[in-house]
């Protein structure tokens, strides 16, 4: 997310720090006090050499690289250990990685700055202070070699882990001078390599977490396992807002292995067993009764109808503008109008949520897969009610984050409040795929109304893009909405920045926003609001070219003059796809582009349209996210977001019925499978001098290319409201 | 009581015998490599191979593995030596998040057993796995590396 645009911290006064924990749908803003992050950062007191917070050597030369961010698949682990190691000047084969957690950041001043990983921001937020660890440990490491022989530092250099005293050609391992470096006084500036000498960044290397991905080893937060360890499975009502009226214990008390039945909150049920498969069973016999509240009757129908209201509303935040749209589409000689859909949809990591917790009156521990350990631990603090000094968060990869296990900790408040419940025994707390799927923070729901305007020659003289619908922020962090203004809603919309709209060269341009905010807690969702931005901008733009009698490239080429980065994505797409010669019969091409985290994206797909059977043959796609720190991991971040770019669009919705979710597992919540992968080649065409991200920004593109190829193949009819799976449409 | 041979070992497990087998692995067994997706055989991430077949272990109640070969993906390498299909998953770097990865890899493994040569068509029909981080291509580039090893 961006830094203008997104959910920042508040601004650090001096001496503090809050972190915010959104509690579920209520906005709710826990505050914990805590250091800045800075140069006072407590130095380590480990036996083994720390020689900074973010590099440790062992005697036998293993390089430890600590790790703030979290690893859900996405590549940061590897990533952010090649900025270390490229200015650490290490043997890539001896580095490993170790997570750090929230608590030993807080202890010493947040040693560690911040643990967010959404937003795609993982490496680039953090490539500076990480390279600045590398580098300063390097340059500790040289003095320390350099004491010992007596010889100035400057006649030294380090290369793979080992350190020569130029002149003389002596050698020593970094292993050997690791104690004494980590003795030595930080230097208070260190110099950065040019990125033209880079010898690890940018390089393809192997990720560092894969062998126990084969193997069954690694272990993911659903398989803790702890001596004496209960488990608990948990249902919240599935109407949002509601609460629990009664549930009869005495009817599940005496099974097998059933321990303990547990209001959790004033919203959920927990049945705590020895098993969670008992547990689980228990919870499914438990009568329980809801009071539904006043959400009860609220349907997707109901929620539509007020989207629809909003889209010729008075009122509405303008997000971006330029001219006069409204005038210029007064005056137009030929309009052209549409309106797009787009639905809730939830993130459904592979990995279920869940949180294992230990409570005692002077110690309250966490083990958890989560994106953000800092909101972890401030949701710890706030359900445990203990000092940050008796709290303690670990964290473990995720199976899939994708947003879900960012600003939302629900799991993990509701496996305090459990374990405060059972004082000193630890218990996991596992969802069903159902209360996965009941109690998602879904991807908010909006509707789009465009209208573009051409003078008598066909020129697009003015564009109105009016978006109806539900704010992120206003329920997640409504502190960080702008005059009430939702600024998050315009991402690859916005006049500038890191979601900068492409289309500079439209002379009349209004792009605003009806705020319209059902009861279905919202969240972050891979790409955030770009999904539907995109289709919605770049389908209409494809529109307004068709009803041009223009050929899409040329048209947006037109309109893309005052941006070249924007263009260059566009551009190599097409070149690469020989957008200018014919495709194989039977197969129609479709364009998208966007800027988004920071990245300029854009991709060409082709497909096939046989009666309601789709078809994506391929699609090229290309990013320029400034720097590329792993191109292997980078196509493969690509081709997976394009499988849940396209697996939204043909397949996912969240339907609400009776205020709560229908879908409740994969059978009528379907995700892509292998046999409708398309073939995905990527151009990673790093321009250099910026940082953008690389997890989320082209998911964007797939949806919107697609459709465009889909629209041609179907001689221009079109289809707006999503998923496809809605109009019979299939992927194969 | 039930009685399972997994990965050649024999265990006893008191388990209810309406059990999903998957549950006697991760929690009596304690061999936590197969994974809960879904529980209703939809994301196979809970793929195990009962006398060598692909089984979807969540739905399959633990009194109907008495008596059969049960491997996990903890069988697959044998003195930390990985199958040809481990390796290419290791040099084609499938794995993202890795949760989907033992089913994935258990499918694969029971498909190359039965198919040695699958076409993209054979791929198509027999892995309907579901994998949310979207391996699928080097999902398919692997499978096509271990035929050829
Ligand atoms: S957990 Fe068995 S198929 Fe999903
Ligand atoms: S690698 Fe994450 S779900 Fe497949």
């Amino acid at each position: 997310m961006d830094m203008n645009t997104m959910p920042k911290l508040p601004k650090v006064s001096r001496r503090t720090f809050v972190v915010g924990t959104a509690a579920a749908g209520t906005g709710l803003a826990i505050g914990m006090k805590m250091p800045p992050f800075g140069p006072g950062a407590v130095r380590a007191q480990d036996t083994v050499p720390e020689i900074t917070q973010w590099v440790v050597i062992k005697p036998d030369d293993t390089v430890v690289i600590r790790i703030a961010r979290t690893e859900m698949g996405q590549g940061t682990l590897t990533g952010l250990a090649q900025m270390v190691a490229e200015e650490l000047e290490c043997d890539w084969s001896k580095v490993t990685t170790e997570y750090v957690t929230p608590g030993q950041s807080v202890a010493r001043k947040r040693a560690w700055g911040d643990f967010s990983t959404g937003g795609s921001r993982g490496i680039r937020e953090s490539h500076e202070y990480v390279r600045k660890g590398g580098a300063t440990a390097r340059t500790m490491l040289i003095q320390a070699a350099a004491d010992a022989w007596k010889v100035p530092a400057g006649e030294c250099s380090a290369a793979n882990s080992v350190i020569t005293h130029n002149p003389s050609g002596r050698k020593v391992t970094f292993g050997k001078v690791a104690d004494a470096a980590s003795r030595i006084t930080p230097p208070k500036d260190v110099a950065l390599k040019d990125p033209k000498t880079w010898k690890v960044i940018g390089k393809p290397v192997k990720r560092l977490d894969t062998v126990d991905k084969l193997t069954g080893k690694q272990v993911y937060g659903a398989d803790l396992k702890m001596p004496g360890m209960l488990n608990a499975a948990i249902m919240e009502c599935p109407v949002f807002g509601g609460k629990i009226k009664s549930f009869d214990s005495a009817k599940v008390a005496s099974r097998k292995g059933v321990k303990k039945v547990l209001q959790v909150g004033d919203s959920a049920v927990a049945v705590i067993a020895d098993t969670w498969w008992q547990a689980k069973t228990a919870l499914d016999a438990l009568p329980i009764v809801w009071d539904e509240g006043p959400n009860a009757k609220v349907s997707s129908a109901s929620i539509a109808e007020t989207l629809k209201a909003g889209l010729d509303a008075d009122q509405a935040f303008v997000g971006n503008d330029a001219g006069d749209a409204k005038g210029a589409l007064a005056g137009a000689a030929k309009k052209v109008e549409a309106v797009y859909a787009y639905p809730y949809q939830n993130h459904a990591c592979m990995e279920p949520m869940n949180a294992t917790a230990k409570y005692t009156a002077d110690k309250c521990e966490v083990w958890v897969p989560t994106q953000n350990g800092e909101a972890a631990f401030a949701a710890t603090l706030a359900a445990s009610g203990l000092p940050a000094d008796k709290c303690e968060v670990y964290k473990i990869h995720c199976g899939g984050g994708f947003g879900r296990r960012g600003a939302f900790h629900d799991y993990v408040t509701q496996a305090v409040l459990i374990a405060k419940q059972i004082p000193g025994v630890p218990v996991k707390l596992l969802y069903s795929r159902e209360e996965d799927m009941r109690q998602g923070r879904f991807h908010p729901v909006t509707q789009c109304k465009l209208v573009g305007g051409f003078d008598a020659s066909n020129n697009l003289v003015g564009l109105h893009m009016r978006i109806s619908g539900q704010s992120i922020l206003s329920s997640v962090r409504p502190e960080a909405l702008v005059k009430g203004m939702d600024p998050a809603t315009f991402q690859g919309l916005a006049r500038g920045g890191e979601f900068e709209y492409g289309y500079g060269g439209i002379p009349n341009l209004l792009i605003d926003h009806a705020m319209r905010n059902p009861h279905v807690p919202p969240g972050f969702w891979r790409g955030v609001n770009i999904n539907q931005n995109a289709i919605y901008a770049e389908c209409f733009m494809d529109e307004l070219a068709f009803a041009a009698g223009q050929d899409p490239l040329e048209f947006r080429r037109k309109l893309m003059a005052k941006n070249p980065k924007h263009l260059a994505v566009l551009n190599a797409v097409a070149e690469r796809v020989g957008w200018n010669k014919p495709a194989a019969k039977g197969v129609f091409r479709g364009l998208a582009q966007m800027k988004a985290f920071n990245s300029y994206v854009a991709a060409c797909a082709e497909v096939s349209v046989d009666g309601n059977k789709v078809k994506v043959h391929r699609i090229v796609a290309a990013t320029d996210p400034g720097y590329a720190v792993n191109p292997a991991q980078i196509e493969r971040q690509i081709a997976g977001s394009f499988v849940y770019g396209l697996s939204a669009l043909f397949d996912q919705e969240c339907t609400v019925k009776n205020g709560r979710i229908v879908e409740e597992n994969f059978n009528s919540y379907a995700c892509m499978k292998i046999a409708q992968m398309p073939k995905v080649e990527s151009i990673v065409m790093p321009s250099g001098g910026f940082w953008g991200g690389i997890g989320e920004p082209t998911i964007c593109v797939a949806a919107p290319a697609v459709l465009n190829a889909m629209a041609a193949a179907m001689g221009g009819k079109r289809i707006r409201s999503f998923p496809l799976k809605n109009h019979g449409i299939t992927l194969v | 009581m039930a009685k399972l041979n997994i990965n050649g070992k024999p265990y006893d497990v008191d388990v209810d015998p309406t059990t999903p087998l998957l549950w006697a692995i991760r929690e009596q067994v304690g061999l936590t490599g197969t994974k809960y997706g879904c529980g209703v055989a939809q994301c196979g991430a809970c793929t195990v191979h009962i006398d060598g077949s692909p089984v979807r272990s969540c739905v399959m109640p633990v009194s109907a593995a008495e008596g059969k070969k049960i491997t996990t993906i903890e069988g697959l390498a044998v003195n930390g030596v990985l199958t040809k299909v481990q390796k290419a998953w290791h040099d084609h770097e499938v794995p993202q998040c890795g949760y989907c990865q033992s089913g994935m890899i258990m499918a694969v493994t029971s498909l190359l057993n039965s198919k040695p040569k699958p076409t993209d068509a054979d791929i198509d029909a027999a892995i309907t796995n579901i994998c949310r981080c979207g391996t699928f291509q080097q999902v398919r580039e692997a499978i096509h590396a271990a035929v050829k090893a």
